[in-house]
């Protein structure tokens, strides 16, 4: 009790000596928010996801960063899912997917034969599987620290309480350290506040190919909505993945009922050029915002 | 001790006391109740027992690495090699049967050459150390019980008069073998020392072991963290020096009090590096369900090697690709952590149906060969997906209407909610693997999307009017 007295006494003569080393020690202070704000986080470089969404990110999703993806209702697991195997697939490295048990209960193993025609080579995919919400963030804390993975997908199940705020920027700070993305997949719960440098809302969209017959299904195809992002705008867009090209393109125009002109929010950001502009802009349903 | 045999109660077990009133087992309750109208009886557990013969084999193990379990009372161990570290074979066995007894149990032992021999000895002439080549000598004295046979050997040989294994091995053995069978001229070559019958190891047997011994007992659980890193550097030098890596690990924790704990770990690549096996095993201790209970104090700290490849002298920073390292320590982490059985990787099978065309393997197992898998290549552009990413384990049955009986269907419930099917692709007929003798019905899968836009892998099991008249459905998977 002695000692701890003297030392604080020692350490509060120290800090109060002069005011310089006050303010030495509130740019620290600065220095260490700073850090957790995007522009380090852009340090790590971009994840290029294809045009119609790149405009909006500035390039790409941030590496280095904590994402989150969520199913717009509870029929829309499969089209969260299908976003982060997009993402996975995008990397071309290899990717850590921690799931809890219930996850894979609830929405189904996942397939290697379906994720490779999904262009994300089951080779390259360590799957691990948490009993519970707390083994599910541990894992992927711990696999976090491993620079070499191009993503690391994290999927609890529901809204466990364990998962607040503190959890999530736990998550981001190690994403932000190593510079591996980590994408948290929630397709069964409500948005939280988070640590999350953006936040996706998917559903499934209809097939549009343009020119199959109208029974035909095409590819995947997603309405996707970027519902918060920390470092742009945000904006909504109805896409195709290509499997080959690891690439969303924007969805083909359907033949019927055009979706009517609506100015995507991302419009300030300029479309790039050799792409598609991100014009096709669907209404949809949505119960979460 | 009771139990049930051929259908009457009989004794199991007698204690001492009851030895002493002339009860043996075997005897029914009943006579057993009618001589000694005092006798508490109580239901023999033959897996508690059994239960705690591991326990002392395991506790044994301090001994020597190679334990057997000889149920239901006996306990073999191999001390070749081993018997100089306790001052030689008598003391050393006088020193187990102490420690033993002191513990509260009656034990009785002996040392000879051969597993069967010393088993018998102990039996019937405990404490006796038998000189290498004396066996023979040792069991001539003793009754042919000893042999283990069957009852009805052992009662054709009480009637012709041969009565100890000293009558026996005078036989010719060809006309033994003739009246008897072969099993009795096997057992008498093992009981004499001319044979050995091999014996097999309660744990696997460590090919390197580093062990720390302690004078008294120790119960600080930082310190055994910190010899456990001591060994760990031991046993590395050791790999280093043979060339090799070791792939499973063990790490045992005798208590003083006889509790033994082992904890295992394993990796997914040779592994020669001190800090990262320590590191293993603080997280494997960590993530125990049930932590390490130092209790009175551990006297002895092993940890060994239990599997292990060559493993190639390499330069720390330079060339060996950094990449698969990292990985195969992330593997490792996370294996000891969660267990090896939740860390897996995917790999293709050569099988047409789908649940069966991949499997998930422990990846410290599959993950060194997971590259080399041919998977399907990606959908060609503008196509749908040709299987579902995410497939349930087991298919979940559907209620559908459809137009035509084997037509896909217009409208389906899955988890109670209504789709109404717009689009759909098939059928896609996958028959069952009739060569393997399964009586699976021939699916037919349809790709459908609803009204939303979500897709579904739908399949019909049987084909109607052929295999059923009455074809249910299941969804098998999602597609995105």
């Amino acid at each position: 009790m002695h000692e701890r007295e003297r030392i604080g006494r020692e350490g509060i003569g120290r800090l109060g000596n002069g005011g310089d080393s006050l303010a030495a020690l509130r740019r620290r202070v600065e220095e260490i928010q700073h850090a957790g704000a995007p522009a380090a986080g852009a340090a790590w470089g971009r994840l290029a996801l294809g045009a119609p969404l790149d405009g909006a990110l500035g390039g790409g999703l941030a590496l280095g960063a904590l994402h989150e993806v969520f199913a717009c209702d509870k029929g829309n697991g499969a089209a969260a899912l299908g976003f982060a195997l997009a993402l996975a697939a995008g990397t071309g490295r290899p990717v850590v997917w921690v799931r809890q048990d219930l996850a894979a209960l609830e929405g189904g193993d996942l397939y290697g034969p379906g994720c490779a025609a999904f262009g994300l080579d089951p080779a390259r995919l360590i799957l691990v599987q948490g009993a519970d919400a707390a083994d599910t963030l541990a894992a992927a804390e711990e696999a976090l620290h491993h620079a070499v993975l191009g993503l690391v997908v994290v999927e609890p199940w529901g809204m466990p309480s364990r998962l607040d705020l503190t959890a999530t920027r736990r998550l981001a700070l190690r994403a932000e350290r190593s510079g591996v993305p980590a994408l948290l997949l929630r397709s069964a719960a409500e948005p939280v506040p988070s640590a999350a440098a953006t936040r996706w809302l998917a559903s499934a969209a209809p097939s549009g190919a343009a020119g199959a017959p109208a029974f035909c299904l095409g590819p995947p195809a997603f309405a996707l909505e970027l519902a918060r992002n920390r470092a742009g705008p945000t904006g909504r867009w109805i896409v195709e993945w290509n499997a080959h090209a690891r690439r969303f393109a924007p969805a083909p125009r359907r033949p019927a009922a055009a979706p009517p002109a609506h100015r995507p929010a991302a419009s300030q950001g300029p479309a790039r050029a050799d792409g598609p502009a991100p014009v096709v802009v669907g209404a949809f349903e949505r119960r979460a915002g | 001790m009771v139990h049930t045999l051929a259908n009457a109660r009989r004794l199991h077990a007698v204690d001492a006391a009851a030895a002493r009133l002339g009860l043996h087992p075997g005897l029914t309750l009943a006579d057993a109740q009618a001589r000694v109208p005092e006798l508490q009886a109580v239901e023999a557990d033959p897996a508690a027992d059994g239960a705690l013969l591991a326990a002392i084999a395991c506790w044994c193990e301090r001994w020597t690495p190679f334990v057997a379990l000889a149920p239901p009372y006996g306990i073999v161990l191999d001390i070749t090699g081993c018997a100089h570290l306790f001052a030689g074979e008598k003391a050393m066995l006088a020193a187990m049967v102490a420690r033993l007894a002191a513990q509260g149990f009656a034990v009785q032992g002996a040392v000879a050459g051969t597993a069967r021999a010393a088993l018998a000895l102990a039996c019937w002439r405990p404490g006796l150390v038998a000189a290498p080549g004396t066996e023979g000598q040792a069991v001539a004295g003793l009754p042919v019980a000893a042999l283990e046979l069957d009852p009805e050997a052992e009662r054709s040989l009480a009637y012709l008069g041969l009565a100890t294994i000293g009558d026996l091995s005078g036989k010719p053995r060809a006309a033994l073998a003739a009246r008897f069978g072969s099993q009795i001229v096997r057992r008498l070559e093992e009981i004499t020392g001319a044979a050995d019958a091999p014996i097999s190891p309660l744990n696997p047997l460590p090919v390197y072991v580093a062990e720390r011994r302690f004078a008294e007992p120790m119960g600080d659980e930082e310190t055994a963290r910190i010899v456990l890193a001591d060994l760990a550097r031991e046993l590395t030098a050791v790999l280093e020096r043979h060339g090799e890596g070791g792939r499973r690990f063990a790490a045992a924790f005798f208590r003083s009090d006889g509790a033994v704990r082992r904890v295992e770990a394993g990796t997914a690549a040779p592994l020669r590096d001190a800090a990262r096996l320590a590191g293993l095993f603080r997280e494997r201790l960590s993530a125990l369900a049930d932590p390490l209970d130092p209790g009175f104090g551990y006297d002895v700290i092993r940890l060994s090697v239990t599997a292990c490849e060559p493993l190639a002298a390499t330069q720390a920073t330079f060339g060996a690709a950094p990449e698969e390292a990292a990985l195969s320590e992330l593997v490792d982490v996370l294996s000891a952590r969660l267990g090896p059985r939740r860390v897996m990787c995917l790999q293709p099978q050569d099988s047409h149906v789908p649940e069966r065309a991949a499997a998930s393997v422990p990846a410290q197992k599959g993950w060194a060969v997971a590259g080399l898998a041919a998977w399907p290549a990606p959908a060609a552009e503008g196509a749908p997906l040709p299987r579902p990413p995410a497939l349930f384990a087991h298919p979940e049955p559907v209620e559908t209407l459809a137009e035509v009986p084997d037509g896909p269907p217009l409208r389906f419930r899955w988890r109670r909610v209504l789709h109404e099917v717009v689009r759909a692709e098939g059928p896609e007929r996958i028959a069952a693997e009739w060569w393997t003798g399964a009586q699976a019905l021939t699916r037919d899968y349809f790709r459908v999307e609803d009204k939303e836009g979500r897709r579904f892998w739908l399949y019909r099991a049987g084909t109607y009017g052929r295999e059923t008249s009455e074809p249910r459905w299941f969804l098998h998977g999602l597609f995105p």
